[in-house]
């Protein structure tokens, strides 16, 4: 997957992923087919089936939100282990948790297959504003300065004996906030007046 | 948290995204009025705080804890057009470089958490500081009114796009009453830490604060003559 151009891949994500979700849902067998695709894709790339499923994790929140629905959707009701479910609310669950799943896993497998960079650059031949652009490469190029200056602090914070347990600890943690934006402000300054010197006038040389 | 693949219909997922691609475009615009030719790198840094703050959390209790979404921080800290675009710059990284909301959600993620938030947050904002005195001091208290507002905003767009391309048939008072109800909850937290991080701003360098200016140009510089040695 690394030779194929990022934009191709982007491209083909979002067409995929809007097959999917033009999809009836009650066409089961689609679905198979879907995540067929995107196990063969997951072998071509050779992704490890591990590092997708760890990251997997950020569906958490909506796969609550499905459980919940045979429960409070409308409509005929059926007998499930003694459990007076809504029909439409199951078929609505498992909707959501197909769909959302495929896309977690064909996002993952995009992330996985493609560097930030090229992510850029592939944006960049989509034709996405000059701005935006230069926008994504300057947050993807100082993201780990950032987060990293984010971690010393709260490494001396805990060196300090600091454990935030409830919101009267959020003041040290908003201060926290404050500051990590004054110095990602400030940083942004010095790198724009850094680029001036170098002859930037507000956009980037090919 | 962010809308996945799914949850609202096609036609619904494109024509959030034509409204977010129209307003990221005057954003654009806008946003060169705010910052000019600093626009890429300090909206670039601004935008990765944003994500990072994202991943800070703050203990409710009971082991639960929770994050700022920072929309209406991001227009008070650097006015509403960077605003727009720093957080629809953080959401296009989530979603495709930690499959954090779906691709074909891009559009409503950002029409909900970049669009709405900032310009609520930054509307209520601007609205409060104009009714009240004139000073540093009432900048925080506004822009927390506004991150306060701009959560269960943000959650009522949600269920209006909900009720027009939602894919469960859940009754809409339901739907609305859950979705507002918890949100104000996480209103006040949006609120609480917002009040608290532009208040440690505005105290080290009221200058940064973007909301704050309109106060500060007021301030005249008095020079106090020195009383003369006796």
């Amino acid at each position: 997957m690394r030779p194929v151009p990022a934009h191709l891949k982007v491209l083909a994500l979002v067409g995929f992923m809007l097959v999917v979700v033009a999809t009836p849902r009650e066409w089961f067998a689609a679905y198979a087919a879907f995540l067929a695709v995107l196990v063969t894709v997951g072998a071509v790339g050779r992704v490890r089936p591990g590092w997708v499923l760890k990251r997997m994790v950020v569906e958490v929140p909506f796969v609550v939100f499905a459980v919940l629905m045979p429960f409070i959707a409308q409509g005929p009701r059926v007998e499930v282990l003694g459990l007076s479910l809504s029909e439409s609310g199951l078929l609505s669950a498992w909707g959501l948790l197909a769909k959302g799943t495929i896309g977690v896993i064909a996002g993952l497998l995009l992330a996985a297959t493609t560097t930030p960079q090229e992510l850029v650059r592939g944006l960049e031949r989509l034709r996405l504003p000059q701005q935006l652009v230069q926008i994504m490469a300057f947050m993807v190029r100082y993201l780990e300065v950032v987060t990293d200056e984010m971690r010393r602090m709260a490494v001396a914070r805990a060196s300090r004996g600091f454990v935030a347990r409830n919101p009267l600890h959020w003041p040290v943690l908003a201060r926290s906030v404050g500051a990590l934006f004054i110095r990602s402000f400030e940083r942004g300054e010095r790198v724009h007046l850094a680029m001036v010197s170098r002859g930037y006038t507000g956009r980037m040389p090919r | 948290m962010h809308v996945p693949d799914g949850f609202l219909d096609a036609p619904t997922s494109i024509a959030t995204g034509a409204v977010a691609v129209v307003a990221v475009g005057v954003a654009l615009r806008g946003a060169r009025r705010e910052l000019d030719d600093k626009t890429a790198p300090l909206a670039g840094l601004v935008a990765a705080f944003v994500f990072a703050t994202q991943m800070l959390n703050f203990p409710v209790g009971a082991g639960t804890s929770g994050h700022l979404m920072g929309g209406a921080l991001a227009a008070v800290l650097v006015g509403p057009w960077t605003g727009v675009l720093c957080v629809s710059v953080v959401l296009i990284v989530q979603s495709l470089l930690f499959a954090d909301g779906g691709i074909t959600a891009l559009g409503t993620n950002i029409l909900l958490m970049a669009v709405t938030t900032v310009v609520v947050g930054w509307f209520v904002t601007r609205v409060l500081m104009k009714v009240l005195p004139k000073r540093v001091g009432t900048v925080a208290p506004a822009a927390a009114v506004g991150a306060f507002v701009s959560v269960p905003a943000a959650a009522a767009v949600f269920t209006a796009l909900y009720f027009v391309g939602g894919t469960a048939d859940i009754s809409l008072a339901t739907l609305t009453t859950a979705m507002l109800g918890w949100h104000t909850v996480i209103g006040l937290g949006e609120g609480a830490i917002t009040f608290l991080a532009v208040g440690a701003i505005l105290a080290v360098r009221p200058d940064l604060v973007y909301a704050a200016r309109s106060v500060i140009a007021e301030r005249d510089l008095v020079i106090k003559p020195k009383e003369a040695a006796a």
